[in-house]
């Protein structure tokens, strides 16, 4: 090394050491903001593949339950019934009559002894019932039923429980007559008190009727507000004035629309709390606003010589936009309202505002009666303190995300689909 | 229902109205084939439709606003209605069971008193009925005439047909203002309820929260409505915690992503963020709850701080803060992109490295934009609710202890109107009072934002 020499041009001396070290200073600090800048993406990657992770893990367990093994032999047990007396409506209460609650009882002690016996739901005759009734065959002969489990036994199962539980559910599960089985009744029953017979259709269907009446109001409203400012809108104060509610609108927090809910719709409506039809109504003022936002965009994309081809013709600047305009923005249009529904899917606080959070043990019938959502029925779970209510939540959650999931992967979908360079 | 009858008997008459006048203007095509009409006999039909179906729907809100109280007089002129007691609470009870079982013809009725008045109101819904169907069908028959008898080849049915769909179009848009008005109205009318039991001075500036929705509702003590530890704890969670995560975080990871990042791998990583923002808060809190509030408890017990609380502040603010990442990075995405890249490329001549150039000359000129994209951030996250309401806790406590629990605006607002007491309390018209504060103040800072925003992005253009 040679630093203090005077190169052949006769320069000062640019590679001296303090610039080799200053360079090495400056490339160090360089690598390291990239890594800093890496890192975070990674730390919010991370975070995220955690949350989701975290919540399958949770969750794979809420779609199971704990199930006892009771051989009922229906010949011997007096119970009769054919697939005509067997119907729908009527079967549950003939069975009950006839004593299918007793018999399952007693079937459960023949087939586990006195004290696993207890183990078995109080309920479980339902379930029997249910199968009966699905295939009145079964009463010719003996057949093995899995029936849920108490609360109880189904956490000494995890291990949770009493010692005492513990060891019982240990006992049963080694004999076989004990395990964990696949709950299709989860998808299919409403909320209920204990985490065994807790099901997700109930808040599925009031999350379904909900977004329904949100859609229908939101968004013919928002593609109509939307062309009119768009398209005909005057530029003057009452213009502006509109534009910025709309704008204010998109900002404000969901809570507020809420308390707009309880003051104005439920005093309205008095009769309708927790109905999908006033939960619907405060959601759409609260999508209404991004279906505006995304629909103007997607109307500005539409070249004007599509307007003048159209106006050049003949045609009324109405024909323009609903024969021309409209349809070659519908497909934006969707996109953002497939985005704006999303969020309103995943929302909770305004819904909490006007009452959807009472205990709805059957699925709505209507848009009219009470109901329960997805997110909500999320909440509520999360304050039980039975210990089996933390995958059914997870196991919600995931339900919840796989539709929301489903939505947004639609709305790229079509972006993707229908993306046009004019 | 009266009004679902109607509202089906508006679209039949209109559907009607429609083919006679379609079918009248194709007549006057066939028969006048030298002069053309003035308009497509669509638009003939489309004018009679309206005219008959815009008044038959104004008819039918309105006759469902008016129809109760018309069966309700009638009911209780009749002499059943003698024995009633005289208001209150139970006079509705039986009214409301003798309405039931008329409408649903299931006489298994609770109430004794009930029974005598199903009769009178069977009656009264039948009357009401027929008079709503007859007159619906008057205001039909006479809308439907008229307009059919202006059905001409030289009519102008276009013009008034697309008249009415620019009313339709401005209603539609007027709606924004009117969800404004009503929020802003239904804010304002039950904050000034309960300015009137509590002053806004206890309430803006008083340091103890504790709102008893048992106590007597006439005499409300208003030392217990200081508000100040509800916004320190909104602030606190919302605006200092979250943004110590959501800031960093979210403006390095914009940096990389548009600096450094190869576009392939932007392609899969922003994405990825981007569903941060799209997973619903309920889920947010719950992970709060669940995972994140025992975990900083534990840990602040194993460095030997005994009194960590299961619910904390910190735990909100950081679940918060990372739910706020991608509002972050995609606005200081949109900032950084809108600095020209000359200024980029100059510095990088000179000899800078990108490292330099990033935080010399990119992050300064977009400053504004990012400052902007911030102020929008906690904008959001003071409005944020289902995390704090399941993580932070509902102790009003005023201290700097991220340990501790916390309370803020939004949970005190679920808290006082999802409890048991009555509208007229001041415990539950707080909550009135709470939601327009945080409605003015995320409006100013939404509106501060955005216009720190656009005056910045004029800079460079």
């Amino acid at each position: 090394m040679s630093d203090a020499v005077i190169n052949e041009t006769g320069m000062a001396p640019t590679r001296t050491e303090a610039f080799r070290k200053r360079l090495e200073r400056r490339y160090a600090s360089e690598r390291r903001f990239k890594l800093a800048g890496l890192s975070a993406v990674l730390i919010s990657v991370a975070v995220l593949i955690f949350l989701l992770g975290n919540m399958t893990y949770n969750g794979l367990g809420g779609f199971q339950r704990a199930e006892l093994e009771v051989t009922i032999d229906f010949p011997a047990s007096g119970i009769s019934g054919d697939a005509s007396t067997l119907t729908e409506e009527g079967g549950l209460q003939a069975l009950q009559i006839q004593g299918l609650p007793d018999v399952v009882a007693f079937y459960a002690e023949q087939s586990l002894g006195a004290e696993a016996a207890a183990g078995v739901s109080d309920e479980a005759w339902r379930d029997v019932a249910a199968q009966l009734i699905d295939n009145p065959q079964l009463l010719q002969g003996s057949h093995t039923f899995s029936l849920p489990a108490t609360d109880n036994l189904a956490s000494g199962l995890k291990n949770e429980g009493s010692a005492e539980m513990q060891a019982l559910a240990d006992r049963l599960e080694a004999e076989g007559k004990l395990s964990s089985n696949f709950d299709p009744g989860f998808l299919a029953r409403a909320d209920a008190t204990s985490p065994q017979k807790v099901g997700i259709w109930g808040a599925l269907k009031g999350s379904i009727l909900t977004m329904i009446v949100t859609l229908l109001l939101a968004f013919p409203i928002g593609v109509l507000a939307a062309l009119y400012l768009e398209e005909y809108a005057p530029k003057n104060r009452w213009t502006d004035l509109i534009e910025v509610s709309i704008n204010n609108l998109a900002a404000v927090p969901s809570i507020i629309f809420g308390l707009l809910g309880l003051a104005v719709f439920l005093w309205m409506f008095p009769n309708f709390r927790s109905a999908p039809l006033i939960g619907g109504m405060t959601l759409a003022l609260m999508t209404m606003p991004v279906i505006v936002i995304s629909g103007r965009n997607a109307i500005k994309a539409v070249p004007p010589s599509i307007r003048d081809g159209a106006l050049a013709i003949g045609a009324s600047p109405v024909q323009v936009v609903f024969h021309h305009v409209l349809p070659l923005a519908l497909p934006g249009i969707l996109t953002g309202t497939i985005i704006g529904m999303a969020r309103a899917l995943g929302e909770t606080a305004p819904l909490l505002m006007i009452g959807m959070r009472a205990f709805v043990a059957s699925p709505p019938d209507g848009f009219t009666s009470p109901a329960t959502v997805l997110p909500v029925q999320i909440f509520l779970w999360s304050d039980e303190i039975d210990r089996g209510f933390v995958e059914r939540t997870s196991a919600a959650i995931i339900i919840l995300l796989l539709f929301l999931l489903l939505m947004n992967g639609l709305a790229i979908y079509l972006r993707n689909k229908f993306e046009k360079k004019w | 229902m009266t009004s679902i009858t109607l509202l089906l008997i508006a679209f039949g008459l209109a559907l009607a109205g429609w083919l006679a006048a379609r079918a009248r203007a194709w007549s006057f095509q066939r028969e006048t084939d030298a002069r053309r009409l003035a308009a497509r006999p669509n638009y003939h039909g489309w004018y009679v439709a309206l005219w008959i179906a815009v008044p038959l729907l104004a008819f039918t809100v309105l006759w469902s606003l008016i129809e109760p109280a018309l069966i309700l007089q009638s009911v209780l002129a009749s002499p059943a209605a003698q024995s009633l007691p005289a208001f209150g609470f139970e006079r509705d009870a039986i009214l409301a069971e003798a309405k039931a079982a008329a409408i649903s013809g299931n006489l298994s009725l609770f109430n004794p008193a009930a029974e005598s008045l199903v009769a009178p109101y069977v009656q009264a819904i039948q009357k009401y009925r027929l008079i709503g169907i007859g007159v619906a069908a008057a205001i039909a028959l006479v809308a439907g005439t008229f307009s059919f008898l202006r059905v001409k080849p030289d009519f102008t049915a276009r013009t008034r047909v697309e008249r009415t769909v620019m009313i339709v179009l401005l209603l539609a848009s007027l709606v924004a203002i009117l969800t404004t008005f009503g929020i802003f109205a239904s804010l304002v009318f039950e904050t000034v309820r309960f300015f009137g039991m509590v002053s806004p001075i206890d309430f803006l500036f008083g340091t103890f929260w504790g709102p008893d929705p048992m106590s007597n509702p006439d005499n409300p003590d208003p030392t217990r409505y200081g508000a100040i530890p509800l916004f320190w704890g909104t602030i606190y969670i919302g605006a200092i915690i979250a943004m110590i995560v959501a800031i960093p975080l979210g403006l390095m990871s914009a940096i990389y992503l548009t600096q450094y990042a190869d576009p392939r791998v932007r392609a899969w990583l922003k994405p990825a963020l981007e569903i941060l923002a799209g997973v619903p808060t309920v889920v947010y809190g719950y992970f709060a709850a669940l995972t994140v509030a025992p975990a900083i408890r534990d840990a602040a017990v194993a460095v030997g701080i005994s009194s960590a609380s299961s619910e904390s502040a910190l735990a909100a603010g950081v679940v918060m803060g990372v739910m706020i990442i991608p509002f972050v990075s995609s606005m200081a995405d949109d900032s950084i992109a809108a600095v020209p890249s000359a200024m980029r490329d100059g510095s990088l001549a000179l000899g800078a490295t990108t490292s330099e150039t990033i935080r010399r000359v990119i992050v300064p000129a977009a400053l504004p934009g990012i400052v902007g994209g911030v102020m929008l951030a906690i904008s959001r996250a003071i409005g944020e609710t289902m995390i704090v309401v399941m993580a932070a806790g509902a102790a009003a406590n005023l201290t700097a202890n991220p340990l501790e629990a916390m309370t803020t605006v939004t949970f005190q607002i679920v808290a006082m109107l999802t409890g048991e007491g009555s509208f007229d309390h001041p415990a539950t018209l707080s909550a009135f009072a709470l939601g327009l504060v945080l409605f003015l103040v995320t409006l100013a800072l939404n509106f501060v934002a955005l216009r720190v925003v656009k005056r910045f992005r004029e800079a460079y253009e």
